[in-house]
């Protein structure tokens, strides 16, 4: 049997305790909506324009070296299973040297022109 | 299938689904004692009797029986479903980490890279729960989350690549199977940054900028009420348990120790245990490092390094082949 049956039983079995505990609570919690418990909390006073506003996005940069360096690890994992063999070994510890290489050399370009700054 | 294999899969996804309602539970309760300790108080004192063991069931009957609030405002089904997806990756992880050869209840081949995948997924409950509020406290928490969760996912994955390399095996079986003490040492860089980024995964202090209380009211739980602000807590707490029992697995052997053949379990339980004592520890200790220092620290501090040691183990790999 594989183990990943296992796996997508427990992911059901997380279903169910979600479902069971919100069951669980539809009878025991009580429900009294009023307008004023339903508006939007913004510290006690009424909530000021819409949800919709402009806002400076800081942290694209940082989702774009994630992304570069995410896809960068996925070869790493397989990497892992040859790196023991006689005939690749070496050569793949030279091959990911290079591929990672060029990736830091993007990172310090990246610190250097101050993406990496927050503000 | 037969109905015995059937059997045997209830019985397995239900045996983790215990160790989940169980284990951060004990985790809550050793941070209510331990830090209340450390800051000269008692702590939880009536609930149960003995020392306040019972505080954190009688907190989730109190929960269950609070008013479930869902603003006018939201995205109600995003909004209603976000705990279920912070919640659900945790107990999957739990289902494929081994307490000992034996005592796991899915031994999957690829076990190392499916916690880091699915628990990248409990962020996504995060940025829905932040995203669906319709409230501006959520949505700054949300933002801060998804930026500080992409970071520190990072050195995390790379230090767990560097394991994978010194054990050449992508199971957590083994990988614990071919530790030894030499590894103390040798995958000590690893260790640090996977402890740091682990903790600034779960958004713990001193990473808990997402959920800064004096800034942003709660981040992206700000709108949540009763169970469904408990699932994001338990699933705090679950993260906890799960990443301390990683970390005991990947870089202090897991199950050995004296008597491994029989008490292997507790071994790797008593480890994760410590870790989990450190994290609380951390808590109590530093205070919350600012927005900018944080993505600073992951980009030019922990990734340098877990590259540091990804060179370090695949030359040694290579070179002792």
């Amino acid at each position: 049997m594989s183990p990943y049956v296992v796996v997508a039983a427990v992911v059901v079995v997380g279903l169910l305790l979600f479902v069971a505990a919100m069951g669980a609570r539809l009878l025991l919690a009580p429900s009294a909506p009023t307008r004023a418990k339903l508006t939007t909390y913004e510290s006690g006073v009424d909530p000021v324009g819409q949800d919709w506003a402009q806002t400076q996005i800081r942290y694209f940069v940082y989702a774009f070296l994630y992304v570069i360096f995410a896809v960068d690890a996925v070869y790493l994992f397989p990497w892992a299973l040859v790196l023991r063999s006689a005939d690749l070994g070496a050569a793949s510890l030279v091959e990911i040297a290079v591929f990672i290489g060029v990736l830091l050399v993007g990172l310090v370009h990246a610190a250097r022109r101050g993406l990496l700054r927050w503000l | 299938m037969t109905a015995l294999e059937a059997l045997e899969v209830v019985l397995r996804s239900v045996a983790v689904l215990a160790a989940f309602l169980v284990l951060p539970l004990l985790v809550g309760q050793t941070e209510h004692k331990v830090m209340a300790h450390m800051q000269g108080r008692l702590g939880p004192m009536y609930a149960g009797g003995f020392h306040g063991w019972a505080q954190l069931v009688a907190d989730g009957v109190k929960f269950v029986q609070k008013e479930d609030i869902t603003p006018a405002a939201a995205d109600k089904g995003v909004f209603r479903f976000a705990p279920a997806v912070a919640l659900i990756p945790y107990l999957v992880a739990m289902a494929v980490i081994p307490l000992s050869p034996d005592v796991v209840a899915a031994d999957a081949p690829a076990s190392a890279v499916l916690v880091l995948a699915v628990t990248a997924v409990g962020i996504l409950g995060t940025l829905m729960a932040g995203w669906a509020s319709a409230n501006k406290y959520s949505l700054l928490g949300a933002m801060r989350a998804a930026a500080q969760l992409l970071s520190y996912e990072l050195p995390l994955v790379l230090s767990v690549a560097s394991v994978c390399l010194a054990a050449g095996s992508l199971s957590l079986s083994g990988i614990a199977a071919a530790w030894s003490p030499w590894w103390l040492l040798w995958q000590l860089p690893g260790a640090v940054v996977f402890l740091v980024a682990a903790v600034a995964e779960l958004q713990r202090p001193p990473f808990d900028m997402p959920v800064a209380d004096s800034e942003i009211v709660f981040g992206a739980y700000t709108e949540y009420t009763g169970l469904r602000f408990a699932f994001f807590l338990l699933s705090e707490y679950a993260g906890i348990v799960v990443m301390s029992l990683l970390f005991a697995v990947l870089y202090l052997g897991g199950w050995q120790g004296p008597f491994s053949d029989q008490l292997g379990w507790v071994w790797t339980m008593l480890k994760g245990f410590v870790i989990a004592v450190v994290v609380i520890w951390l808590r109590v200790s530093w205070p919350r490092l600012r927005e900018d220092q944080l993505q600073r620290l992951a980009w030019l501090v922990l990734v340098p390094l877990a590259l540091a040691q990804l060179a370090l183990t695949g030359v040694w790999v290579v070179a002792s082949a």
